[in-house]
């Protein structure tokens, strides 16, 4: 197993190992909140990083198999591809924000917009996700076991959230499905995958409206 | 922590630090001088005119004076004999230092390895939108032993700036955290607790906004609606700390057993008080 300790090696050299598409499992000691860590990896590798992350942990991730033991600052897996990042405490803002694929699981809290712009990547939040997440997000699963926070899935597009606790204000557009046995089997992989064992009945599902789709012309007024 | 925070803020650092109350009676005063100023000619004045319990003790372009005296009272003598000093914070407790520069240059300067108190505000400086000088750097003083940093632009400061101008708050600069400052100061002497006034600052200051504000006892947190602009909170038995982002609590001891968590937006938070 290759080791880099941030306190001893520079940031740039394990990004760059990581970026020679190594297949080792790989640990990173003392993250200290550095920024930037294991961005653009595409590699079949497992990295560990023990610690708090700051800024873009994991950004653009594909195929690697990234776990924060600890927090993530702003940003993490932003715009992810494919592979899995698992957080074991809280996320800040905009987590998984634009990602296209792969699997992103927030053992704790999740910040203010969270999947914000999701175009196909699927987010599971163990606890409570903050205000305006899933805005505009297009393609994907959002999964929040705990309390939603304001304005979940504004101008939402076709990624679907499904929730557990408390649901603050719905944003605009945003509406409850019914669950389908479909659904409850996709959730169910969902959930297995985050290794979290809550029963699919206890989520609600929302998704889009659609109204926002087409300009309606009874809203000219209000322009 | 104000050395981690270079590279976000790298053109002034200030910091609030609460320390060596003064006896009942007395008022302690964070004054600046930007030219060279003779402290100990001050000390000797303001000894004569208030007695020998009365000190002035210098700190770089700063000094913290200390006297018996009445908030009325020091500010008509300051007026009188050093109308060129700029009082930099008020109250019993607190003392503010700021300065140009890198935050590293400025804890070397102000030698605030040498200072220990119960608890202290930093913040760390990237002008947006008003000029680097002292008087622009935060903290801010907003009142007896109160104090502000902020993280944001504010849209409707020159508004609040006239409005509150009419109301007879004195502002030293154009700068947008400065009137929220002056906000504070002004609600409080409305009547608003520290919790109050922050409401109101919800309601009133539009833009976008992290606050940090120092009381005697501890201090509050409060984030804008939208909350673009980071906060983070790091708690464990023996302290509490909060910080744009994780690398600047990252250097405290005990921080591993940390609960790190984030503030909610539009939610007054307060230690201490």
């Amino acid at each position: 197993m290759a080791r880099f300790d941030l306190e001893k090696t520079s940031l740039r050299e394990l990004n760059a190992w990581l970026h020679g598409q190594p297949d080792a499992h790989v640990a990173v000691l003392n993250p200290a909140g550095r920024h930037n860590i294991a961005v653009g990896v595409d590699a079949e590798t497992d990295i560990d990083i023990e610690g708090h992350v700051g800024y873009y942990c994991a950004g653009m991730n594909k195929n690697a198999r990234i776990t924060v033991h600890g927090s993530a600052g702003p940003g993490v897996a932003e715009n992810m591809m494919s592979g899995e990042v698992r957080i074991s405490g809280n996320a800040s803002q905009y987590a998984g924000a634009s990602g296209h694929g792969g699997l992103l699981v927030i053992g704790g809290d999740a910040s203010g917009r969270c999947g914000i712009s999701m175009k196909g990547i699927d987010i599971v939040v163990a606890g409570n996700a903050g205000h305006m997440s899933a805005f505009m997000a297009q393609k994907g699963h959002l999964v929040i076991c705990g309390d939603a926070g304001d304005y979940l899935g504004d101008s939402l597009y076709e990624a679907v959230i499904y929730v557990r606790g408390a649901m603050g204000l719905l944003g605009t557009d945003c509406i409850e499905k019914k669950m389908s046995p479909a659904h409850k089997e996709t959730l169910a992989a969902l959930l297995k995958a985050a290794n979290l064992t809550h029963p699919v009945e206890e989520f609600r599902r929302f998704g889009s409206a659609r109204t926002l789709y087409h300009f309606d012309i009874d809203n000219a007024d209000t322009y | 922590m104000l050395v981690q925070m270079s590279d976000r803020g790298p053109d002034s650092a200030g910091v609030a630090i609460y320390r060596d109350p003064v006896d009942d009676g007395y008022l302690k005063l964070s004054l600046y001088s930007a030219a060279e100023c003779d402290w100990s000619e001050v000390r000797d004045r303001l000894q004569e005119s208030f007695g020998k319990a009365s000190g002035v003790e210098p700190r770089a372009s700063h000094a913290i004076l200390v006297a018996p005296v009445s908030n009325a009272l020091i500010f008509a003598w300051l007026d009188e004999y050093y109308p060129a000093l700029q009082v930099m914070s008020v109250g019993s407790a607190i003392e503010i230092y700021k300065e140009k520069g890198l935050p590293r240059d400025f804890v070397r300067h102000f030698r605030l390895e040498s200072l220990a108190g119960t608890h202290a505000l930093g913040h760390t400086r990237m002008a947006t939108e008003s000029a680097v000088t002292t008087e622009h750097s935060h903290p801010f003083s907003t009142g007896l032993d109160l104090c502000l940093v902020h993280n944001g632009s504010l849209s409707n400061h020159n508004r609040w700036r006239r409005r509150l101008c009419d109301e007879g708050i004195a502002f030293q600069t154009d700068n947008d955290s400065e009137v929220a400052a002056g906000y504070m100061t002004w609600r409080m002497q409305e009547g608003d607790s520290l919790h109050e006034a922050l409401q109101h600052a919800l309601e009133d200051l539009d833009g976008f906004y992290t606050f940090a504000i120092g009381t005697r006892e501890g201090f509050a947190v409060v984030r804008d609606p939208i909350a673009c602009k980071p906060a983070v909170m790091a708690e464990t038995e023996d302290w509490v700390a909060m910080a744009s982002e994780f690398r600047a609590i990252a250097q405290l001891p005990g921080v591993e057993q940390a609960r790190i968590w984030e503030p909610e937006p539009a939610t007054v938070y307060s230690w201490g008080s």
